[in-house]
């Protein structure tokens, strides 16, 4: 059965603000640990141009609007990717949406990781805990392909809760067969399991960058984006060349809500991808904020 | 009824099997402090420079996220120490520390304890000792906690 | 025809010619009238519907009027009722969707409520819109709707001559002149007769104005209007101190005052009701399917006025992120009077007091920004060093 939707009203493309494209549901995956990836292919057109880092609106018809970063490739033919973790009724909605149904998406939004701005000889390291490696997907997948024709190094350091919901483990991977430097650490650990157990931060002091010609993104929950960004800065990274993806309740994705402040930030047009030094950590440190 | 530092440092457990002296090194570089229902003795991201010692009150050790507000990791009674970053690089306090009730503690200056010790290394060797015996006891008691052994078997 | 910038002067009876030429153009005419013991925004169709010999009494959580047998129009402050409910409308469908198993069918409904010319704005308030349309018109993102409603409005703005003891808007250089955008600006001159110093501020409103029968104006004219802004200057009842208020507020988050200042606060948002630019609105689904696997049905969008003392405002992760009144206070006094110019590059506060007027309690945000900078750099809670 093909799924149709209809603008009335006014002539797309010019959209009402809070009105969302519809796209089909061209492909599913179950990746574990209550997260879903949907493939997405809008039914009028292309998928706009987007950046690493950024995210869309979707919305799953019948129930409510949710920030989903994009994880798949800008510029690659075919679908994008959205990987959803179920934690309340629209991304529950979201993740049982069958293939061919129609979901709503707008952006894309935010900042991105601005890969282009890492210098080809400085090394990288990403510290993704949980489902925060699916914004970093993208980005870290361009990263092993700029290096590998050689320059800096890319570190890729996953923290995950069990050996049995590590999330993108095909990707991680392929990354390391592509020569990328990669450790997943657990926090609890299981039979069979050799890898590190233990907080992701505590691999950082033996992870072998050079701190004085390194970026590094990080992206998880808040607290392990913190205590990461002060272990590298430990390291010696220099805290501007540190970036985090911040989170806070989004509700209209485009600045005139209120509701994603941060401080002097609204996270949907001043993040969510935010520098460490002089920002982050600021914010961070202020409780309630 | 005041009690002297002398005193209430006299009778703390944690510097309880110490060598003689150490009273008299910790004595010195230790006002008194009292901290109401609420207040934070330490801030995660400040300086350590200071080694609590307990008498009165509780302390929870906490960390805070937004939307979870606040995870109390653990807590602190009386003849305990609040306080382990000041012992070691980078100096920094690692978790919040705040006062559930009513609290009266020592504060012992770690700048100033490091000072003398280095002076008294034999007292400075035990007072160590004594705080790695501490750590031993979180460290395990910590690792016990990760096995969420009160969880459901089917999350497991 | 005159141009931007002109002035004149028209008799009383020229603002009933006014207001009947902005109805004929196909306006809605609203403005100030009383109901309910106080000044609030309805349909005015003559000169008769606005407030005759009104006067309002305003401080810190209270709010009286009284009427006396004077002749003037405008001789009160502001009321309850801000000009945003009309653009930035306090609840609105944004689009309705009709669902038929995998069929989607969207469809936005259309605006009916007609272009406004609103016929007796504050100089606050006028720059309060202007300050709105910051936020809501002129971002990456404009809100199409409220800008539709914006770009469709004539605005005849009036100046003060009567402040209430919570104004303070010199401090905000918001007036009590008219400073930003307008169509027509008026000053109400009542000395022997009863005439409107007018300002043209726009084609739009120099054209509506050829209608009106005016004359050119006269040195007692001009130094009569003088009288009434400088008087209303020197009764204006506060004053805030703006100097390097961003980074005073933004230097204090851990003043003890928070604390001291949420013992009194109700978390009730009057004030962000009453605020002409406060901002912050829900975006709700609403829906009526009862089956959400199968679904058939309709949903609409919904876009909702919230407030940032709402509990779940912040919720996130399973738990509100200000989940304490002293965070939630904090986090509207410090965008009203700090971030705000981090995000939009101006103050969010134009002085009108009603957040003081209306809180329960009598809060004055005046008081409490002028009781941190008086204890700059107090902290609460034990010792504050940041390596």
């Amino acid at each position: 059965m093909t799924a149709t939707a209809e603008h009335a009203g006014r002539p797309a493309p010019q959209r009402g603000t809070l009105s969302p494209e519809p796209y089909r549901v061209t492909g599913r995956r179950i990746e574990g640990a209550d997260v879903v990836t949907l493939a997405l292919e809008p039914h009028h057109g292309r998928p706009p141009a987007f950046a690493h880092g950024q995210f869309n609106m979707l919305t799953a018809f019948g129930v409510g609007e949710v920030a989903i970063s994009i994880s798949s490739a800008p510029g690659a033919p075919g679908p994008i990717e959205h990987s959803v973790r179920d934690v309340g009724a629209v991304t529950h909605a979201l993740c049982r949406t069958p293939i061919g149904a129609t979901v709503g998406v707008r952006g894309p939004f935010g900042t991105h990781w601005d890969v282009d701005g890492i210098e080809e000889g400085a090394d990288v390291v990403v510290v993704a805990g949980g489902i925060g490696l699916a914004p970093l997907r993208g980005a870290i997948r361009d990263l092993v392909d700029r290096r590998r024709a050689g320059g800096g190094r890319l570190f890729v350091l996953a923290g995950m809760r069990s050996p049995d919901q590590i999330l993108f483990a095909e990707d991680l991977e392929e990354w390391r067969r592509s020569g990328a430097y990669v450790t997943v650490t657990v926090d609890v650990g299981a039979p069979g399991w050799h890898g590190p157990v233990g907080v992701v931060t505590t691999q950082l002091p033996d992870t072998p960058f050079d701190s004085t010609r390194c970026a590094a993104l990080a992206c998880g929950p808040e607290i392990m984006m913190r205590f990461a960004a002060r272990a590298l800065v430990d390291r010696g990274v220099d805290p501007r060349r540190i970036r985090v993806s911040l989170e806070r309740n989004m509700q209209c994705g485009v600045g005139l809500c209120g509701h994603c402040q941060l401080g002097p930030l609204l996270l949907c047009r001043d993040g969510p991808v935010v520098p460490y030094g002089g920002i982050a950590e600021r914010l961070f440190m202020e409780h309630q904020r | 009824m005041t009690e002297t530092i002398h005193e209430i440092l006299s009778a703390h457990r944690f510097l309880a099997v110490l060598p003689e002296g150490t009273i008299e090194l910790a004595a010195a570089c230790a006002p008194p402090e009292t901290f109401e229902a609420g207040r934070l003795l330490l801030r995660e991201g400040d300086v350590a420079d200071t080694l609590h010692l307990i008498h009165r009150g509780r302390v929870s050790i906490e960390i805070h996220g937004p939307g979870h507000c606040r995870h109390i990791i653990d807590t602190v009674g009386p003849g305990h120490t609040v306080g382990l970053s000041w012992a070691a690089p980078p100096f920094r306090c690692q978790f919040d520390a705040r006062a559930l009730e009513p609290v009266a503690a020592v504060a012992v200056d770690s700048e100033c304890l490091r000072a003398r010790l280095g002076k008294n290394p034999a007292v400075g060797y035990a007072l160590l000792e004594r705080l790695v015996s501490v750590l031993i006891g979180r460290l395990q008691a910590a690792r016990v906690r990760l096995l969420d052994l009160y969880g459901n078997d089917s999350d497991r | 025809m005159m141009e931007v910038g002109d002035v004149a002067v028209f008799e009383r009876e020229g603002l009933e010619l006014l207001i009947g030429t902005l109805r004929s153009m196909g306006y809605r005419t609203i403005g100030p009238v009383v109901r309910d013991g106080a000044i609030v925004h309805g349909e005015v169709s003559g000169a008769e519907d606005l407030p005759v010999g009104w006067h309002d009494h305003q401080e810190p959580g209270r709010y009286r009027m009284e009427q006396g047998e004077g002749p003037e129009l405008f001789g009160w402050a502001v009321g309850p009722a801000s000009w945003k409910s009309e653009f930035f409308t306090p609840e609105e469908t944004v689009w309705r969707a009709s669902i038929t198993g995998e069929q989607v069918t969207l469809s936005e409904p259309d605006d009916t409520t007609g272009p406004v010319a609103i016929i007796g704005a504050r100089p606050c308030e006028v720059s309060a819109l202007a300050v709105l349309d910051r936020v809501l018109a002129e971002g990456a993102h404009p809100d199409d709707r409220y800008s539709a409603r914006r770009d469709g409005a004539f605005v005849v703005a009036v100046e003060c001559g009567a402040p209430a003891s919570t104004c303070f808007c010199p401090s905000m250089g918001t007036g009590p002149s008219a400073r930003a955008a307008f169509d027509l600006a008026l000053t109400e001159l009542i000395d022997d007769g009863h005439r409107f110093h007018v300002q043209v501020g726009s084609a739009a409103g120099a054209a509506v104005l050829a209608q009106v029968p005016h004359r050119a104006t006269e040195e007692s004219d001009r130094s009569a209007r003088q009288e009434v802004l400088s008087g209303a200057e020197a009764r204006m009842g506060r004053s805030l101190d703006t100097g390097d208020l961003p980074g005073l507020l933004a230097r204090n988050l851990e003043h003890p005052r928070w604390e001291e200042v949420a013992e009194r606060c109700l978390s009730c948002g009057n004030c962000t009701l009453v605020c002409p630019t406060c901002f912050c609105s829900d975006v709700t689904d609403v829906t009526d399917v009862t089956d959400v696997t199968d679904v058939t049905g309709t949903v609409e969008r919904q876009r909702r006025w919230a407030s940032c003392f709402d509990l779940d405002h912040s919720y996130m992760n399973g738990g509100p992120v200000r989940p304490t009144t002293a965070s939630r206070y904090r986090q509207w006094l410090t965008h009203k009077l700090s971030t705000w110019w981090d995000q939009f590059d101006e103050s969010g506060c134009v002085g009108c007091g009603r957040c003081i007027t209306w809180c329960p309690v009598g809060i004055d945000l005046t008081e409490e920004a002028a009781a941190i900078r008086a204890a700059d750099g107090a902290v609460g809670s034990g010792k504050r060093r940041v390596s």
